[in-house]
């Protein structure tokens, strides 16, 4: 259990030296194994929820069964040992992310837990009447709403990047979009439904260089790409553990030092506090300040195993498996269905297909891939705007982890003929 | 005119099903029907008569005829406007009573249920509930 932290090199790499089975790797995820519907399943919904390898339930198992306590409180043993893998699991996190320092890593419950926690944070404290938060059009709703809240509060204004009709962004308009009245730059790294990675060294750069400061929701970058925030040199970036390999309910915010020390807490409670009065409280220092109350102590357990367990494949390994998943998936269904319509084709993408098969509406489509065993998406994605926006009601959408293999995409392929047969005379 | 009752009609339906022993048949035996459903007029498909789901949308509309609730309906998705075809054939031109008071089991013993389920999120569940509310606001007049 004690692997060592890898630096961000080795989080590329991987530790292990060998060349990864990926057969034999999915042994690893016992979920995989299981039938539906009479067929092998085909689990392609990775992007709204990852699959999880038994490690992850071992470690919460062993928390349970060895030292479970309620952490950063108790003297006795198991709380120290409680407390000691809850903080080893921030440690994992931030060298996952290449933070500076773990205590710039605040647990959540999740992406939009951490996005709500900087719209009543840094937002009400913030913004004023005309201040200007910049958005793109391939937002998740949890990168809209949370702001509409606080734009309605505070008197600012939304400003939205339109998407171009290949699925990315219009940088011209975003240069444009951009400007003094910009009081904040929230945006998606990987668009959830499109798939699209977008251009966020430029656009990142660009709002720095007008004191702009960035929030990057990562929840669809964080399983794919190797994520550096020295790098990147965002102010802020969140993500959520189960499209991470990892348990629900358990997330990350990252923040830089001088805006965590800065924002007032959100929430208020147990162990955000350092001394209580009535008359005054003054609160614990960092990362605790934005963690009321008891945390996810088995969801952070189980976080931390799924780290290890993805520090051994190294994310350039995972990106190179999924990138070739999703190719060679688009390729094939090209092939085989010429009346199929691709809904985002940006050049820099990650292993997200959203189609519309002729007229057949995405729900049908979806039915009767269930019924073939093949797990999609239908719908919207929680991106309303950006359906409207290609004037779709929605998208089928298969989306591969590294742990999919090729023959799920021929049962795909195959499950899509049934579909074309019953669905389009 | 007579009509059949819904239970009659939920007979008759079963009936029809058992003839299919694969899922496939029975699906496309219920989209047949879903593209037979006499199309609502576009006029009837206004945002006030969208029955909304997150995957699929119903359109509702009713009117009370000879002491009798007529009921037209449409949907965006092929499979969903099968189920609408069969609970507006059942459904349709009965008498607000028999509405109000009907089970719908027919449903279930086909083996569709699982289309109306709230999970589903295909506009079908607040479709039943519009038509019944309907059906009871007709009873209180």
């Amino acid at each position: 259990m004690t692997a060592q932290l890898p630096d961000n090199q080795s989080w590329r790499k991987g530790s292990i030296a060998e060349t990864v089975d990926w057969e034999k790797l999915r042994n690893d995820f016992p979920i995989l194994q299981r039938q539906v519907n009479g067929h092998p399943l085909a689990y392609l919904d990775n992007a709204a929820s990852a699959q999880k390898p038994w490690q992850v339930k071992e470690a919460e198992q062993a928390l349970y069964d060895h030292y479970y306590a309620n952490v950063h409180r108790g003297v006795h043993t198991l709380s120290q040992e409680g407390t000691d893998a809850f903080e080893e699991a921030r440690a994992w996190v931030a060298s996952f992310i290449n933070a500076p320092e773990k205590e710039e890593v605040i647990f959540t419950k999740g992406t939009t837990d951490g996005i709500n926690l900087l719209a009543y944070t840094f937002g009400l404290d913030y913004l004023k009447p005309g201040d200007e938060i910049l958005l793109t059009g391939m937002e998740h709703h949890a990168n809209i709403v949370p702001w509409q809240l606080v734009a309605r509060r505070t008197g600012a204004v939304i400003k939205v990047v339109p998407v171009l009709e290949n699925g990315t962004l219009d940088l011209e308009s975003f240069d444009k979009l951009l400007s003094e009245k910009t009081k904040l730059l929230s945006m998606v790294w990987v668009s959830n439904s499109l798939g699209t990675i977008n251009p966020v060294d430029y656009m990142v750069q660009k709002a720095k260089s007008l004191g702009v400061p960035v929030l990057l929701d990562a929840a669809q970058a964080a399983p794919h790409l190797a994520v550096d925030v020295q790098a990147l040199d965002v102010d802020f970036l969140v993500f959520s553990a189960h499209k991470v390999i990892g348990p629900t309910g358990f997330g990350v915010l990252y923040g830089k030092r001088k805006w965590l020390e800065k924002l007032p807490p959100f929430m208020g409670g147990g162990d955000m506090i350092d001394q209580v009065r009535f008359e005054e409280t003054t609160f614990n220092a960092l990362p605790h300040k934005f963690e009321a109350g008891t945390p996810h102590i088995s969801g952070a357990i189980g976080f931390c195993a799924a780290l290890k367990f993805l520090a051994q494949i190294g994310m350039d390994r995972v990106a190179a498996r999924e990138q070739a998943l999703g190719e060679l998936c688009r390729t094939k269904l090209r092939e085989a269905f010429p009346e199929l319509r691709f809904i985002g084709e940006a050049p820099e993408r990650v292993a997200v297909v959203s189609f519309l098969l002729g007229e057949a509406h995405p729900y049908d489509v979806g039915f009767i891939l269930d019924k073939e065993g093949v797990a999609v998406r239908t719908g919207h994605h929680c991106c309303q705007p950006l359906m409207d926006r290609f004037k779709i009601p929605g998208t089928v959408r298969a989306s591969f982890a590294f742990y999919n293999k090729e023959s799920e995409i021929d049962q795909l392929i195959a499950a899509l003929a049934k579909a074309q047969k019953m669905l389009l005379p | 005119m007579s009509y059949p009752s819904i239970q009659e009609i939920g007979d008759e339906i079963v009936e029809e099903f058992s003839w299919f022993s694969s899922w496939e048949e029975k699906y496309e035996h219920l989209i047949e029907m879903g593209r037979q459903l006499p199309i609502i007029d576009e006029a009837y498909k206004t945002d006030d008569r969208l029955v909304r789901g997150c995957q699929s949308r119903v359109w509702l509309h009713a009117e009370s005829e000879d002491q009798r609730v007529v009921f037209r309906a449409d949907s965006d998705a092929i499979i969903t406007k099968g189920i609408v075809a069969l609970l507006v054939r059942a459904l349709s031109h009965q008498p607000a009573e028999d509405i109000v008071r009907s089970d719908l089991s027919f449903i279930d013993t086909i083996g569709l249920k699982a289309h109306l389920s709230p999970t589903r999120s295909n506009g079908l569940v607040s479709m039943i509930q519009q038509m019944k509310q309907y059906a009871g606001s007709q009873l209180n007049h």
